[in-house]
């Protein structure tokens, strides 16, 4: 990672990792990330990934067209980035499919042009 | 009247009854599972966000995608079951009788059952509140069902009372669906539901989470209009004075989940103080040859603990059928678990003597959340036989062990087992 990629200023970020929900400080000093407050070496690694580049799966549902239900649940087969989130969730409420879906099956491809598809997460049949 | 029989019948067909259908059937014992819904796979089915799965796949999945796994292999073991169809009563001699609209009345002779029939969510929140009884109100489970599968929106603007993992889960959905949520309003000084589901599904979008805080009113007459939230002491009486009005149209409750025991109770079987059926080590009800797994048995915080869960219950069931076709089953002798200090429940309710010589895993809850403290059994003459440190209990994470105390030489004449969760004491114990 390149010194200039990563985030300016600092930020307050409450550990998932465990129970115990440390609260990590980590402060970007030119170009150095300091980071203090956690208690284990994963609180470490998530720290610094929720700061330079925080990604989640999404999962939401897409429309179906003739299908047992109206409705199939779907994931990213990746994280996706923060940011992206809400454009992505856009995309997909536009999107309606034909059954009948087998789990797995991508149903919209690259979205948004990122190399992340959304997939099926179950089988459902037609109606 | 249509009947049939079958070795084992399976009461639910959601994650825990699958899981115990398929052990059954591997075995090569004759199962059927009973669903009351058109389509296998329960509650999991409408969980569709992530986090499933590591434990049983060492992957992570979302709801559907674990529980297809489980439909699917049920499907290529060829697994009979009857959907659309709903159990009105089970008798202690194991005949089961189901309706459904192509047959009518049926009636299902098994050699065990298992019952695998889930939780149903806690209204009482709502029943408390004064107020007139306006739409839009709901419980988190079913607003999720609405939003997951049947593909419609409760309303717009939202307040969600109890910070339940269901709660803080759907708080994040409707956000997605372009839905206001106004704030995520819990009685507790904590919040119920896991650390994880917090932060990702709350403080990711800015939702405010007000502690110490219940809701007094509600208003509107046809339609929700808002809420009166209040303050709180420490006995949960409302501070006067402390009152904020918030606008919405919609009310959540997300104020827990209790065990669906109707059938259970009915057919005779003890059911337990805090929740689910009482159950020997083998997940035995107190009636002979009913297992109960999964939430109908206690509600757990991860599915792949119920299909551990049901898996065990699956096996004994098969274990059952084969002491009593085989020989005369004996009345066997049974220790009870006590929850002591800071305990909500534990399972199972009861240890046969005759087991104390093999592993037994043991699930409970504490009361409040603690640091360092130390998990101990005693026996009934407050002899310590067995203790553990642990670094944090919280009421939302289920704590399970697995013990062998054929080791800890328990005095034969021992009626009960205290479990309590207490201060540790300054000396050095193995930690887990």
């Amino acid at each position: 990672m390149l010194k200039s990629e990563i985030p300016e200023g600092s930020k307050d970020i409450r550990c998932i990792i465990c129970p115990t929900g440390c609260l990590v400080h980590i402060e970007n000093v030119s170009g150095e990330l300091i980071i203090e407050g956690h208690s284990c070496k994963r609180g470490e690694e998530y720290a610094r990934e929720e700061f330079i580049a925080p990604k989640r799966i999404l999962t939401t549902t897409i429309r179906v067209e003739n299908g047992f239900l109206p409705l199939v649940p779907v994931r990213s087969d990746k994280p996706i980035p923060k940011e992206k989130l809400e454009e992505t969730l856009k995309q997909i409420a536009k999107t309606i499919i034909k059954a009948p879906i087998k789990m797995g099956d991508i149903l919209l491809k690259k979205v948004l042009g990122l190399d992340i598809n959304i997939i099926a997460s179950r089988d459902l049949a037609k109606a | 009247m249509k009947s049939y029989e079958v070795d084992v019948a399976v009461i639910g067909g959601g994650s825990a009854g699958l899981a115990a259908a398929i052990v059954v059937k591997k075995a090569g014992l004759q199962v059927l599972i009973i669903e009351r819904d058109k389509e296998l796979g329960g509650i999991t089915l409408q969980c569709i966000h992530n986090g499933f799965g590591l434990h049983e796949f060492k992957e992570e999945l979302t709801g559907p995608e674990y529980v297809q796994r489980f439909i699917n292999e049920a499907k290529k073991l060829d697994i009979p079951s009857k959907l659309d169809t709903m159990v009105i009563e089970f008798t202690p001699n194991k005949t089961i009788y189901a309706v459904n609209n192509r047959e009518g009345l049926i009636q299902i002779k098994a050699k065990a059952i298992i019952l695998a029939m889930g939780c149903r969510e806690r209204t009482r929140g709502a029943i408390n509140i004064p107020g007139f009884r306006p739409a839009g109100i709901y419980t988190a489970g079913q607003a999720q069902r609405f939003v997951n599968i049947e593909g419609y929106l409760p309303g717009r603007t939202y307040v969600i009372l109890g910070s339940g993992d269901i709660g803080m889960i759907m708080a994040r959905r409707l956000t997605w669906e372009g839905c206001q949520v106004k704030a995520v309003v819990e009685i507790q000084p904590y919040v119920s539901g896991l650390l994880r589901n917090q932060v990702q599904c709350l403080e990711d979008y800015d939702i405010p989470l007000i502690t110490t805080y219940t809701v007094t009113k509600i208003h509107g007459k046809d339609r929700v209009k808002g809420v009166t939230i209040s303050k709180v002491d420490r006995k949960f009486d409302r501070i006067i004075g402390s009152d904020k009005f918030i606008e919405c149209d919609t009310l959540l409750l997300s104020v827990g989940l209790i065990p669906e025991n109707e059938l259970t109770r009915e057919a005779g079987a003890e059911i337990s103080e805090m929740g689910g059926p009482i159950v020997d080590n083998n997940l035995e009800t107190t009636i002979e040859g009913v297992f109960a797994c999964g939430n109908v048995l206690q509600v757990h915080d991860l599915v792949d603990l119920v299909t551990a869960e049901a898996k065990r219950a699956g096996l004994n069931a098969i274990e059952y059928i084969k002491e009593k076709y085989g020989k005369k089953i004996e009345k066997r002798e049974k220790i009870k678990c006590i929850s002591g200090e800071n305990v909500n429940y534990v399972k199972p309710d009861l240890i046969n003597k005759s087991d104390l010589s093999k592993d037994i895993i043991f699930t409970f809850r504490v009361k409040r959340p603690d640091r360092r403290i130390l998990i101990q059994f005693k026996d009934d003459k407050n002899k310590v036989v067995f203790k553990r440190k642990r670094r944090y209990v919280i009421p939302s994470e289920m704590i399970e062990l697995k013990l062998n105390l054929s080791e800890q030489q328990i005095d034969p004449d021992c009626k009960s087992l205290e479990v309590e969760v207490i201060p540790r004491p300054e000396v050095l114990i193995e930690e887990d």
